[in-house]
């Protein structure tokens, strides 16, 4: 760990944060009015203009240059841009580069900025990029991505006898927290049963144990921790955040009840000087029941192993020992093929006590964890209010 | 087929890339990887470099088609017959995705054991699939 990564701690913060129109938004409407109108949203939280931006941060499987497409959309000309693209993870990583970059004076107003129009494209998750390398997987019909999570789902149920039935709490509990979202797609009642019975998708995992297909967007706006005072939202201050990169191919995955989020939680956590035992409430990329246990595993809120037993009896629903998913998740909530951006504006109301009928009681440290590509990319960020600085 | 050809990264030919070098390999029903000269690392998919060390010293060997099943899924597409995709580790220590097929259509459990069988595939090289080993 370098001095000046610590040196980032509580340095920038998160000022503004909006959705776009969420679920399925209908014909007509394109990937880059969802990403205009989050940003029209988020800069009215934020107190601040769109000639404030002079950093862009986004990544996007519907145009191949995103940074370019965007600005032009949005009418900016920034002067620092940044399209990593990590898959879902891509948005917690432009934060902390969003922090990096405003501390070396490369900007100094960020917007990270998503949308996606998947849902209302036909369904199915939209690929990014075209794939002119050979594929050592594509061969065999593997179901991109379920199948990937499949195998590590199958896996840890082997080694730690991790059960269906753990799984499909994971979802239960992301319900009932989507009950309590006005904005959520899906709110019907869902049993452990409701889980085990629907369609299989990849075994161990059915229907119900994958994110949903939705439209919907995202901005998020950062600035220097000095211009956030200035402003009229209390601000979200960045921590520390790690990212780590282990695979791209789930047969490349050394150990698959391993994540890279190891490594990501160990180096935010250090950064941040807190450990899980402070955290007040954890967002995690829930693209697939098995993400959560593992997360919660490798991040040091449990035990290698025992994350099935954790997220039993209701112990991450409303009510829970821990506040896990708080808007739904990507299971319940809004998945719009990449969901990152939207755990990290989850966790920032939060941390602000707005989030209404799901708002935790303690809210002034929270973790948002993203999840990239198959079990590939990680990246950890800790937010917190203006008490933790 | 010669069971040593060195990668040879200076002079990286359509002839000699590694990937098509595996599938000569395929045509003649042998699955073969990389082993690194320089720390023994079992190199799969095939590449230039040693993804473990970083050196170049990449030698082609045959494998003898043995492995064990590390993680398998089941895909039950609508209207179609289910199948399997696994993760197979191969005895000589490189791991790959393929498909297992059960003779008695029984279903693939992780930990048992598979051996290589060559897929026809058209055009293309023929696949390298796996089926169940009973005895071993
Ligand atoms: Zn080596």
């Amino acid at each position: 760990m370098s001095t000046s990564e610590r040196a980032l701690r509580g340095r920038a913060a998160i000022v503004g944060v909006a959705e776009s129109s969420l679920g399925e938004v209908g014909p007509g409407i394109s990937s880059l009015d969802l990403i205009g109108q989050a940003t029209v949203r988020a800069l009215a939280d934020a107190g601040l203009s769109k000639h404030d931006i002079d950093g862009l941060f986004t990544h996007s499987a519907f145009f191949s240059q995103p940074v370019l497409t965007t600005a032009e959309y949005l009418g900016i000309r920034p002067r620092f841009a940044d399209g990593t693209a990590t898959g879902g993870s891509s948005f917690v990583g432009h934060l902390w580069h969003a922090a990096a970059a405003i501390e070396a004076g490369l900007c100094e107003v960020a917007l990270i900025a998503y949308g996606s129009t998947q849902r209302s494209n036909g369904g199915g998750l939209v690929a990014s990029g075209a794939a002119l390398t050979r594929s050592w997987e594509t061969p065999y019909g593997p179901r991109m991505p379920a199948s990937a999570y499949a195998l590590a789902a199958a896996r840890h149920m082997h080694e730690f006898g991790t059960t269906r039935e753990q799984l499909a709490e994971v979802a239960v509990a992301a319900r009932q927290w989507a009950k309590l979202n006005p904005q959520a797609f899906v709110q019907d009642d869902l049993t452990v049963d409701d889980v085990l019975s629907s369609r299989m998708v990849s075994s161990p995992l059915t229907v119900r144990d994958c994110c949903l297909v939705t439209d919907g967007g995202g901005a998020v706006i950062v600035t220097s921790a000095e211009r956030a005072r200035d402003l009229p939202k209390p601000p979200a201050y960045i921590l520390g955040a790690g990212e780590a990169t282990w695979h791209m191919n789930i047969s490349q995955m050394p150990d698959l009840t391993t994540t890279a989020a190891q490594d990501s939680g160990r180096r935010a956590f250090d950064i941040a000087g807190v450990g899980p035992q402070d955290i007040d409430l954890v967002e995690l990329y829930d693209a697939f029941t098995i993400n959560p246990i593992l997360f919660l595993e490798d991040l040091g809120f449990c035990a290698k192993g025992e994350g099935g037993a954790f997220v039993s009896d209701g112990a991450i629903a409303p009510g829970g020992s821990l506040p896990v998913n708080t808007n739904g998740g990507g299971l319940s909530y809004c998945h719009p093929g990449m969901y990152g951006i939207l755990l990290v504006i989850e966790a920032v109301r939060q941390l602000r006590g707005e989030a209404g009928a799901r708002q935790v009681d303690r809210h002034s440290l929270a973790l948002a964890h993203g999840n990239g590509g198959t079990l590939s990319s990680q990246v950890t960020a800790i937010l917190g209010d203006e008490s933790t600085l | 087929m010669i069971d040593n050809v060195h990668t040879d990264v200076e002079s990286l030919s359509a002839e000699t890339a590694p990937g098509t070098v595996f599938d000569q390999y395929a045509a003649e029903g042998v699955l073969a990887y990389q082993r690194c000269g320089g720390c023994r690392h079992a190199v799969f998919p095939p590449r230039v470099l040693c993804p473990s060390c970083g050196c170049d010293d990449l030698a082609w060997q045959p494998s003898a088609g043995h492995g064990t099943v590390y993680s398998a899924t089941v895909i039950a597409p609508r209207g179609k017959e289910p199948y399997t995709v696994a993760l197979i580790d191969l005895d000589e220590g490189f791991r790959m995705m393929s498909t297992v097929t059960a003779g008695d259509g029984s279903a693939v459990a992780i930990d048992d054991h598979v051996r290589v069988e060559f897929r026809p595939a058209g055009e293309d090289a023929p696949l390298p699939v796996f089926v169940l080993e009973t005895a071993r």
